[in-house]
C-alpha cells in the first residue's frame, strides 16, 4: 500500500469512524441516563435521513432539509422515551428492552409499509459530492467536511455537558437518579434533553450515511445502529469521548482491513461484534470506561 | 392420579397428531406443522428468556445452524453437486449424509456446541449487552452463511431438501420439546435457573455456580432451537439466509412475552394464537381495497401490528397471559 492510497484510506475511514461516532453518542448518553440500551436509536437515525430525503424532494434547500430531519429525529426521540420508557421507569430492564424492541421493528415496518422497502437514490448538493485531487488521490469533499462537523458536534455537546447547568443535571443523573430528584431536579425534563441531543445527533450522522452512499432504506438503521452500539461499548459506555473513539476506531478498522485484505470484504459488518466480544471478554469496561454499573460522561 | 392423568393427555394428543395428518387438507397441515415448529423454538426459546431470566436475541442464529447442518445431511451428493452453482461445494459437504432423524439431531447438537463456546463471551455480561451481544452473533451467522458459498451456497441457499418432516413427526417431537421443558423447570436446575432469573447474587451466595447454570440453559434452548431449525428446513425444502433475519426471533419474543416470560403452558397457547393471528391477518399484507380503491400492498402492515401489540402488553399487560406459572397450576396460590 503506497502513501496516497494510504492518505485515502485514513480520510474514508475518518468519515465512516464519524458517523459511528455521532450514532454512538447517543447510545451512551442515554445509557447513562437510564441504563437502557435504546434499540430504536439506530431507527431514529433512519427516521432523520427519510425527513431529510423528503425534504429535498419537495424542494427544500439541502441546509433546511437538514434542519427537518434533526427536529423530526427529535420529535420521534422525545414521543418514543413519553409513550415506551417513561411508563417503565419503576419496571423490570427487561420489559423496558422488550418495548426499546418493540419500537425499532414499528418504525422499520411503518417506514416499509408507507414508502416501500427499495432503497431511495439520495440526492446531495454539489458542494458535498465534488471531486476534489490532491496528488494521486480523488476525493469527494464530504470525506473532509464529515469529520470536521463530527468534531465540531463533539465540542459542543462536550460544552453543553460540562458547562452549562442542564449539562450539570445530566451528569448528575448518570449517578444517581434518585437523589437527582430528590434535589428538586425534573429528572423527566433532563431526560427528555438527552433524547433530543441524542436524537439530533443520530439524524446527523444518517443524514452522513445518505451523503456517502447515497441510498436509503427503511432497513438502513439496524446494522450501522448495532455497530455504533459497539463503537460505544468499545469506547466505554456512558463516556462521550469514549464513544468518538470506540467509533473512529470502528471506522479506521473496517475501511483499512477491507483494504488489506479484500477477500475480507463479505465480513465487513461482522467486524464490530468481534470487536464487541473481544472487549467484553478482556476489558469490559471499554477503553475510557470506569465502571460499567455507573457510567459516567 | 397425576401420572395417569398426564398419560392419558399425551395419548389424546397423539391421537390427536395421528388423526389430523390423515383427515386435514394440506393446507390446515401447513398451519398446524408451523404452529409445532414455532411451539419448539417458543419453548426452548422461553427457557433461557423466561425461565433463566438472561434476556438474549439469538434464536435465528440457533435456528439457521440447525437447518443448514439438517439440509446439508439429508440433500443427496449429486443434488448438492448441481445446486452449487458460484463455486463447488466442500468436499466435506458432499461427504455429510445421514437419516432423517439422526440429521435433526445433529443439527441440535451442533446448535448447541456453538452455544457453548458462545456462552464464555457472552456471560460475562448482564442485562442489555446480553441481548445486544446475541443480537449480533445472529447477525454474524447470517453474514457467514452468505459468504461461504463452498459450505451454503450462498445467498442462494439450499433447496430440493428432501421432505421429510410431516405433521407426525413434528407434533411428537413438539410434545416431547414440551415434556423435557416441564422436567426441566421442576429440576433441580430449573429451580436454580429460576433463581438465578430472580436474584443472581444471592443465587451465588447459595453456592449455584450461575455460569454453569446459564450455560446449561442456554446449551439445552440451542439445541432444540436446532431441531426445530432442522424441521423447519425440511419442510419448506428450501432454505436461504435472509430466512433467518430478526424477524424470526422478534416472532418468538412476541410469543414468550404474550404467554408470560417463564410459562411453558403460556408459550404452547401464545404460540397458537400468534401463529394463528399470523395466518388471519394475512389479508393485510394483500392489496387493500377501501371503497373500492386499490390502495395496493403495503407488506409489513403485519408486523407494524404486531409491534404495537407487543409494546401495548409491556406497558399495560406486562405479565402476559400466564404470568410465570403453569396452567395445570395457574389457581395455586404459589408458583412453585
Amino acid at each position: 500500500m503506497n502513501l496516497d492510497i494510504f492518505l485515502q484510506q485514513l480520510v474514508n475511514g475518518a468519515s465512516l469512524g464519524s458517523m459511528y461516532a455521532l450514532i454512538a453518542i447517543g447510545y451512551t448518553m442515554v445509557y447513562g441516563v437510564l441504563r437502557l440500551i435504546n434499540f430504536a436509536h439506530g431507527d431514529i437515525m433512519m427516521v432523520g435521513a427519510f425527513l431529510t430525503f423528503f425534504g429535498t424532494s419537495a424542494g427544500i434547500p439541502f441546509e433546511l432539509a437538514v434542519l427537518l430531519g434533526i427536529i423530526g429525529s427529535a420529535a420521534v426521540g422525545i414521543l418514543t422515551d413519553k409513550i415506551a420508557y417513561k411508563p417503565l421507569r419503576d419496571a423490570p430492564k427487561i420489559s423496558l428492552l422488550i418495548t426499546a424492541i418493540g419500537i425499532s421493528f414499528f418504525l422499520e415496518n411503518l417506514f416499509t409499509v408507507l414508502f416501500g422497502s427499495t432503497p431511495k437514490a439520495f440526492a446531495a448538493p454539489e458542494y458535498l459530492t465534488k471531486i476534489f485531487h490532491v496528488g494521486e488521490i480523488y476525493l469527494p469533499i464530504s470525506v473532509i467536511i464529515i469529520p470536521t462537523v463530527t468534531l465540531l458536534i463533539l465540542a459542543l455537546v462536550l460544552w453543553i455537558l460540562y458547562k452549562t447547568k442542564y449539562g450539570m443535571a445530566i451528569r448528575a443523573l448518570a449517578f444517581d437518579i434518585q437523589t437527582v430528584k430528590l434535589m428538586g431536579i425534573d429528572a423527566d425534563r433532563i431526560i427528555m434533553i438527552v433524547f433530543i441531543i441524542g436524537s439530533a445527533l443520530a439524524a446527523i450522522g444518517g443524514v452522513f450515511y445518505a451523503v456517502s452512499y447515497p441510498s436509503i432504506d427503511p432497513l438502513m438503521g439496524i446494522i450501522v445502529g448495532l455497530k455504533a452500539f459497539a463503537a460505544a461499548v468499545l469506547g466505554g459506555i456512558g463516556s462521550v469521548a469514549g464513544a468518538v473513539v470506540g467509533g473512529f476506531i470502528l471506522g479506521f478498522t473496517e475501511i483499512f482491513v477491507v483494504a488489506m485484505f479484500p477477500e475480507l470484504g463479505g465480513y465487513k459488518d461482522a467486524f464490530a461484534f468481534f470487536f464487541l466480544i473481544l472487549v467484553l471478554l478482556f476489558r469490559p469496561t471499554g477503553i475510557m470506561g470506569q465502571d460499567l454499573e455507573r457510567g459516567r460522561f | 392420579m397425576k401420572i395417569i392423568r398426564n398419560i392419558l393427555l399425551i395419548i389424546a394428543t397423539l391421537l390427536f397428531i395421528y388423526y389430523a395428518q390423515n383427515t386435514f387438507d394440506s393446507y390446515t397441515l401447513s398451519i398446524l406443522s408451523n404452529i409445532g415448529i414455532f411451539a419448539i423454538l417458543a419453548l426452548s426459546y422461553n427457557l433461557i428468556n423466561g425461565v433463566a431470566g438472561q434476556f438474549s436475541l439469538e434464536p435465528n442464529g440457533f435456528v439457521a445452524i440447525g437447518a443448514y447442518f439438517t439440509a446439508i445431511l439429508l440433500l443427496p451428493t449429486d443434488t448438492k453437486v448441481d445446486m452449487f452453482a458460484l463455486v463447488d461445494p466442500a468436499p466435506i459437504i458432499l461427504q455429510m449424509k445421514a437419516q432423517f432423524i439422526p440429521a435433526i439431531i445433529i443439527g441440535g447438537i451442533a446448535a448447541s456446541i456453538v452455544a457453548m463456546f458462545l456462552s464464555f463471551p457472552v456471560f460475562r455480561v448482564r442485562g442489555d449487552y446480553l441481548a445486544i451481544v446475541t443480537l449480533g452473533f445472529g447477525f454474524i451467522i447470517r453474514i457467514f452463511a452468505i459468504n461461504n458459498p463452498a459450505y451454503t451456497n450462498g445467498a442462494m441457499g439450499l433447496n430440493d431438501i428432501p421432505s421429510n418432516a410431516n405433521f407426525i413427526w413434528i407434533g411428537i417431537i413438539a410434545l416431547i420439546t414440551f415434556i423435557i421443558m416441564i422436567h426441566i423447570i421442576y429440576s433441580k436446575y430449573g429451580r436454580a435457573m429460576k433463581s438465578v432469573r430472580d436474584d443472581e447474587d444471592a443465587a451465588t451466595a447459595m453456592g449455584i455456580n450461575t455460569f454453569k447454570i446459564k450455560t446449561y440453559a442456554f446449551m439445552t434452548s440451542a439445541f432444540f432451537e436446532g431441531i426445530g431449525g432442522g424441521l423447519l428446513a425440511s419442510m419448506l425444502t428450501t432454505i436461504t439466509p435472509d430466512q433467518f433475519s430478526f424477524l424470526l426471533t422478534f416472532q418468538l419474543l412476541i410469543i414468550i412475552v404474550l404467554g408470560g416470560l417463564g410459562s411453558m403452558s403460556g408459550a404452547l397457547i401464545a404460540t397458537i394464537l400468534v401463529m394463528g393471528g399470523m395466518e388471519w391477518l394475512r389479508f393485510l399484507d394483500d392489496n387493500i381495497i377501501i371503497f373500492g380503491t386499490d390502495l395496493g400492498a403495503h407488506p409489513g402492515t403485519r408486523m407494524v401490528v404486531f409491534s404495537i401489540l407487543l409494546i401495548i402488553m409491556m406497558l399495560f399487560a406486562r405479565k402476559g397471559l400466564l404470568g410465570d406459572k403453569e396452567l395445570f397450576n395457574y389457581f395455586k396460590k404459589k408458583s412453585q
